[in-house]
Order: structure tokens, then sequence, then C-alpha cells
């Protein structure tokens, strides 16, 4: 159902009337929202010129935002590569025929969606060092940290992206001589990533904004760099943290309208199997993401 | 398993899930009824309400949860001075509940707003053809239907929020991955099955909690 004019008539005289009292009534509410913000903002005496300044200066990018945006870009590739690996070879391994594969894969993938992403990084971090008695590389506890729980969500996108290809693919595939890992490699994988190509880049988002988590044990990413070394210089926190999330949002749009731009352009191709078949209005909401404690945000 | 045999230790383990626990259950309640209100402003007929709503997805669903608490805590309290009460674990754990509330309608919103989609055409046009205003198809008709689809989504949504709301920690609540770390640090002979009770704890809860809710979907869902 599309939500345009299918809730609503089409507005007569009186509708358009009434629109009209509710856009006046709701936008002055909104207005005075803003005021509030507003005036709150310059109460605290937040709007000074030499709070906001910094941003005009190139120092301030080129000494705090770039590297932090370096760090957090560095630290979300790496990952984000990693992942995807870790994704199949786990998709992959909770698919195969084997009891004493498809059992251990399988507890590795839900041991991991269902612990938070910040305790794991505390114990790569912190307790790591006490078992291997050498200092832990605070990039590589970041990054293993992102590619273990946002490789294991991928590996149940993928697992259900495979369960979404037509059954007939893979037969037919059998039925010309391919062999189990062929099958997989050439003919179910590559049609699950095109089928999850949404859900795929959400989680590609999800992880760009994990980076942050960084921030926490001290990873010189956006928020440590572009925030609160750059505050701890100028004490203008507020000003830091709008300029950072900006930021943020910039690079999750570009990343998303990709994703838009890529899943037409493989749409057009008219290949890419429906995700769960004839039940398409579910997939629309949730593409087959199975049960287990994978939320993820 | 030595640690958790010191009642302190004990201690720290059971102060820290109870953050977890009260946490998920405020920011869970704040970001529903935001999220259904979000989702309603989204596909009314007022434009200025449209925005607002879509506006509101588009800046806290792409901004990190950190930086948002981090600016709950930064932001609001330290600079603006907004507090809610005096005890400064409770006005962090008030901060906090804030920020995951804003966070987290985003998604409840955008659950929603799918899981209107797929009401059939049909229902809505019938209830306009009787003679139903907007409200009223949304409320009596249509919501009621979107919402026992996306029953699974919300699942997801609720396990998500309380894995995020480690998150709080880092204005200074003593939820479980500080007391972890507080833990690790004290006790470093002892950091796998530290980690292990921690970690488990969430898995036991959430593993189940994530089938649960898959069940229910498919118990509740409309049979068309």
């Amino acid at each position: 159902m599309s939500t345009d004019a299918v809730l609503y008539d089409h507005p007569g005289p009186k509708a358009k009337a009434r629109n009209l009292v509710l856009t006046i009534v709701f936008g002055i509410a909104l207005l005075g929202l803003l005021y509030w913000i507003y005036s709150r903002f310059d109460e605290e005496g937040q709007w000074a010129g030499s709070l906001w300044k910094p941003f005009t200066e190139g120092s301030t990018w080129t000494d705090y935002i770039l590297p932090g945006l370096k760090g957090t870009l560095q630290a979300a590739a790496v990952a984000m590569v990693l992942s995807l690996a870790f994704g199949i070879i786990f998709a992959v391994g909770r698919l195969s025929d084997h009891w004493w594969v498809r059992v251990p894969a399988g507890v590795v993938v839900e041991f991991f969606r269902a612990v938070p992403l910040l305790l794991l990084m505390f114990f790569i971090f912190f307790g790591v060092p006490f078992l291997t008695e050498q200092p832990m590389s605070i990039f590589w506890a970041v990054v293993i940290g992102l590619t273990l729980y946002n490789g294991s969500v991928l590996a149940e996108a993928f697992r259900a992206g495979v369960y979404s290809v037509p059954r007939g693919q893979s037969e037919a595939a059998y039925a010309i001589g391919m062999r189990k890992g062929q099958v997989m490699t050439h003919i179910l994988i590559p049609q699950a990533a095109r089928a999850m190509l949404p859900v795929i880049v959400s989680q590609l988002v999800v992880l760009v904004k994990d980076t942050a988590l960084g921030y926490i044990i001290s990873y010189s990413e956006l928020i440590q760099l572009g925030v609160n070394n750059l505050s701890a210089n100028y004490g203008n926190v507020l000003q830091a943290a709008i300029v950072a999330a900006v930021i943020y949002i910039v690079v999750n749009t570009i990343l998303t309208t990709f994703a838009g731009w890529l899943s037409r352009r493989t749409r057009r191709k008219g290949r890419a199997p429906r995700a769960a078949g004839a039940t398409t209005q579910q997939a629309t909401i949730e593409p087959g993401l199975g049960g287990g404690g994978g939320g993820t945000l | 398993m030595d640690v958790f045999s010191d009642p302190l230790n004990r201690d720290v383990y059971i102060t820290g899930f109870l953050w977890i626990l009260k946490l998920t259950l405020a920011g869970g309640a704040g970001a529903l009824v935001l999220g259904v209100v979000l989702a309603a402003m989204r596909v009314s007929p007022i434009p200025v309400l449209r925005g607002f709503g879509t506006a509101w997805v588009n800046i806290f669903r792409n901004t990190p949860l950190t930086l948002i608490i981090f600016f709950c805590y930064f932001g609001l309290f330290s600079t603006l001075g907004f507090s809610v009460v005096d005890d400064i674990d409770l006005n962090n754990f008030w901060l906090g509940t804030i920020g995951l509330s804003v966070y987290t309608a985003a998604f409840v919103c955008e659950a929603i707003r799918s899981g209107i989609n797929t009401v059939p055409a049909g229902q809505a046009e019938a209830a306009r053809a009787v003679g139903m205003t907007f409200l009223q198809t949304l409320t009596i008709i249509v919501l009621p239907q979107a919402g026992r689809a996306v029953i699974a989504p919300l699942g997801s949504i609720l396990i998500a929020l309380c894995k995020n709301s480690t998150i709080v920690g880092t204005i200074g609540l003593m939820e479980s991955s500080n007391a972890m770390k507080e833990l690790i640090n004290a006790n470093g002979n002892a950091v796998v099955p530290i980690f292990l009770v921690f970690a488990g704890t969430f898995a036991i809860v959430l593993i189940p909690t994530g089938y649960a809710f898959g069940w229910l979907a498919n118990r509740l869902a409309v049979k068309r």
C-alpha cells in the first residue's frame, strides 16, 4: 500500500481549510520548539562567535576533524572488508552438510550477534592483554570487535539470502555437474548477495556508526579528535558535537544513496531473486533474518 | 568462577545488569511512544508534520548513538544546564534514557511505516468509504493490522536497544560493560570467565527473546 493519498481522501474545500489550519498550528508549534532551543543556547551564550569560529579555520579541520574522520573511515573500511569475508565464511559454514562445521559456526554467529559490541571491545582491549601479556593495538581492538559483531550479522543475512534463491538454481547447477563448492561460489552466493544488498548496506551503515564506540576505548576517531580534543581547546563541546553529527549524517547518506543506486541498477537487469519468494510484503520489513539475539541498529 | 563468589563482585555484576534492565525498559517505552507518533506524522496529510518526521528519522538514524549519548551529557547537561534529578547516577540514567529513546524512535518509526505498507490498500479505502477520518482510519483500521506485521522487527529493535544500553556507560553509569571492565582490571587472572559470564548473560537472555518474538510474529501474523 503506498501511503500517499490512500489513508486520506483527496482534500475537498473543507479538508483543505482544515489542513491549512493544522499546518499553521503545527508550524507555529515547531517554530516555538526551535525558538526554545535557540533561546536555551542564547541563555548559556552558546551562539558566541568564538565558539563557532574555529570551524571556519583551516587548522581546526586539518588538526582535528579530518584526522578523526580518517581514523573513523580507516577502521570502518578494514572492518567492512573483514566482516564481509567473515560473513560469507560463516554463512557457508552454517549451511554445511557436516554437523561438525554447521554447529560450531552456528554457535559462533549466534553468540557474537547477542553480545553488545561495547562489551566485546572492552574484552578485546582490556581483557586480551592479560592473556597474551602484550598490549593490544587499539586500532585492531576496534576492527576485530566490529568484524566479529557485524560479520555475524552479515552471516545471517547471507544465509537468509541463500535460502531466498529459488531451488531450481542449485538443482540446475548440480545437474550440469557442478560440485558443492562451485554451486555455492558460482550460483548461490552471487545471487544471495544481490538479494540481500539492502540489508548488507544498512549493516555497513551500522558499522560506520559503530566505529564511534572506539571513542570509549579512546581510539582516535571522529568523536575522540573532532569533539573531545577539539572542545578541550576551544570549550565548544556543543558546537563540535553538532559538526561531527553532520559529518556522520553526510557519510551515511552517501552510503545509503549509493546503495539505492546500486539496487536500482541491479534490479534493472531483472535477475535478482525476490527475498523470501511470494511473501514480498513481509520481506520489505525484514528480509528473512531469523530469530536469535541479533537485533542490530 | 572464584571471582563471583566474592559478594562485592557479585554486587557489581548485579547492579550492572539492573541498570541495563532499567535502561531497556525506560528507553523502550519512550522509543515506542515516540516512534508511533513519528510514524503517524510521516503518513499524515500535513506537510509540516511529514517533514518533521522525515528530518527526525534522517538525523537520528544516521548519527552514532555514542555521539547522541555524549551530546545528552556534555551538551544538554553540562553546557545547557538541563538536569532531571539531583542524584548524579539517576540523572545520568535519565539522560541516557533520553538518548536511547530519541535514537531508537527513528527505527521504530521506520518499522511501523513499513508495517503500514503491508496493509492492503483496500483496507484503508474501505475505511474511507464508510466515512472515517484520517485519524480513525489510522488508529482503528491500519495501525492494529500494521502492529501485528511489525512484531518481528520491533522485537529485533528491542534486542538492539538492550545491547545499545551498554553505551550509556560512556557517561559514567556503572552498567554491565563498565562493571566488566572494572572486574577485569581487578582480576587479571580470570579474564575469560568474567567475559563469559557477562557475555553469556546477554546471550542467554537475548537469544531466546529473539526466537520468542519470531514465534509470536508467526502466531499473530495477519493471514492473507
